[in-house]
């Protein structure tokens, strides 16, 4: 009994997390990037435990997520919170969910095509054009308005797009 | 300043001294780069430049709080971050030559990341090995970011090296000055050789060969001196690292404990 009103705790606080969105990319929620790596509720202290784990290392966006969170928690009535933030494992754009995927295209950025961090040759990929679809586009800057994204155009509607980098 | 008990635990403890040298060959090299900010030479690279600097600037600040982490626990004194960053003068700085000295043109700047860049990157690959706890964890996150680092610079020193007549000329320059800085990073100090000393010899092999390899690539002749300065591990280091911090350190000596 006790052990499933613990699940049930923490299942909506994952659906709290889910209303939680990245502040550089408003679309994309903290869940659909994956940087949530766990989740623990802890009865005896009514201590809301999380793990998360940052994109980028000098990404300034980290400490506004969490306040964002704190502030989403306290909402619903989960006023102990306890962040930790972890390294290792490093944060893949693996993670991030196929709806998230879905999100960014739609939003006008194109998302990462290549499932492993090896595969970094921006040259060689095929990124499609989030503007009209064509893969005939061409590489302008490995890095975009951000860290995590390269600057791509399209050769054919010549839209400028930034694409979301394997990481 | 730091507090005297703390500043002697650094001087005497080896695995901070460690922790303070790589965080500190990212964060004077993550501020050189900055200082690039709103002058690149067209948009797109002037962003690229503020981005990995950015990421430097993040392995920096991981570095420093876990090296802060320690003292705190070893001294009983709480210590942030920010005060080691900001506290030390410059004779406890422990970086390399190479991450101060001005960033020159566009092609000196791009050379130095380039050389800097690599040698971080086959020592985070063996830090990644050998390291446990946090350290191991933080050589994880950074090799990621390094990766795109090198291939960026790398590509911009092909381009200038096999360029116009203009930039082959001023790659070579940058070279000619930069070549002397160099084997100081692959020569590890007192306080490296525990935890990398005997992967030092593989670290400077791999080194060689990826210089060697763009150089190459970027038809720019190999230094033929052998030469090296060296000094900044231990705290000597040129003029320039001096106005560096009085610039970087400004806001926390003349308001100290200033907080956002």
């Amino acid at each position: 009994m006790e052990t499933t009103k613990v699940i049930d705790k923490e299942k909506s606080i994952w659906n709290i997390l889910e209303t939680v969105c990245d502040p550089e990319i408003p679309v994309l929620s903290i869940i659909d990037l994956g940087i949530i790596r766990a989740v623990a509720f802890n009865e005896a202290t009514n201590m809301v435990e999380l793990t998360i784990t940052p994109t980028y290392t000098g990404c300034p966006a980290i400490d506004m997520i969490g306040a964002q969170i704190r502030m989403a928690l306290a909402e619903a009535g989960f006023h102990q919170v306890k962040i930790q933030q972890i390294l290792s494992p490093a944060w893949t754009t693996d993670w991030m969910t196929e709806s998230g995927k879905q999100k960014l295209l739609a939003y006008g950025i194109a998302p990462p095509v290549a499932s492993n961090f090896n595969q970094v040759y921006l040259e060689d990929l095929e990124i499609a054009c989030p503007n009209c679809g064509a893969t005939n586009t061409k590489l302008v800057s490995e890095f975009g308005s951000t860290a995590c994204k390269a600057l791509f155009q399209c050769k054919d509607c010549l839209e400028p797009f930034d694409y979301f980098k394997c990481h | 300043m730091l507090q005297q008990s703390t500043s002697k635990l650094i001087s005497e403890d080896q695995q901070i001294q460690y922790l303070l040298h790589l965080a500190d060959n990212a964060l004077i090299l993550s501020h050189r780069n900055s200082q690039w900010c709103g002058h690149g030479p067209i948009l797109e690279q002037d962003i690229a430049l503020t981005n990995i600097a950015l990421d430097q600037l993040g392995q920096a600040r991981n570095l420093y709080q876990y090296a802060a982490l320690l003292i705190t626990e070893k001294t009983g004194i709480p210590t942030t971050e920010d005060q080691l960053a900001y506290l030390r003068d410059v004779g406890e700085f422990k970086n390399c030559l190479i991450a101060e000295i001005p960033n020159g043109d566009w092609g000196q700047t791009v050379l130095r990341n380039f050389l800097m860049g690599s040698y971080q990157f086959f020592l985070y690959q063996e830090l990644q090995q050998i390291a446990t706890g946090q350290l191991k964890s933080i050589a994880d996150k950074s090799i990621k970011e390094i990766t795109y680092h090198v291939r960026w610079s790398a590509d911009w020193v092909v381009r200038l090296g096999d360029g116009t007549t203009e930039s082959h000329t001023r790659m070579e320059q940058a070279l000619e000055l930069l070549w002397s800085y160099t084997g100081e990073m692959l020569e590890p100090s007192d306080y490296e050789q525990e935890l990398i000393g005997t992967q030092s010899t593989y670290i400077k092999a791999a080194w060689e060969a990826k210089i060697a390899a763009v150089l190459a690539e970027a038809k720019l002749d190999h230094p033929k001196n052998d030469w090296m300065q060296s000094g900044g591990k231990k705290g000597i280091h040129t003029e320039h690292l001096g106005y560096l911090l009085a610039e970087m350190q400004f806001l926390q000596r003349a308001y100290p404990g200033l907080d956002w």
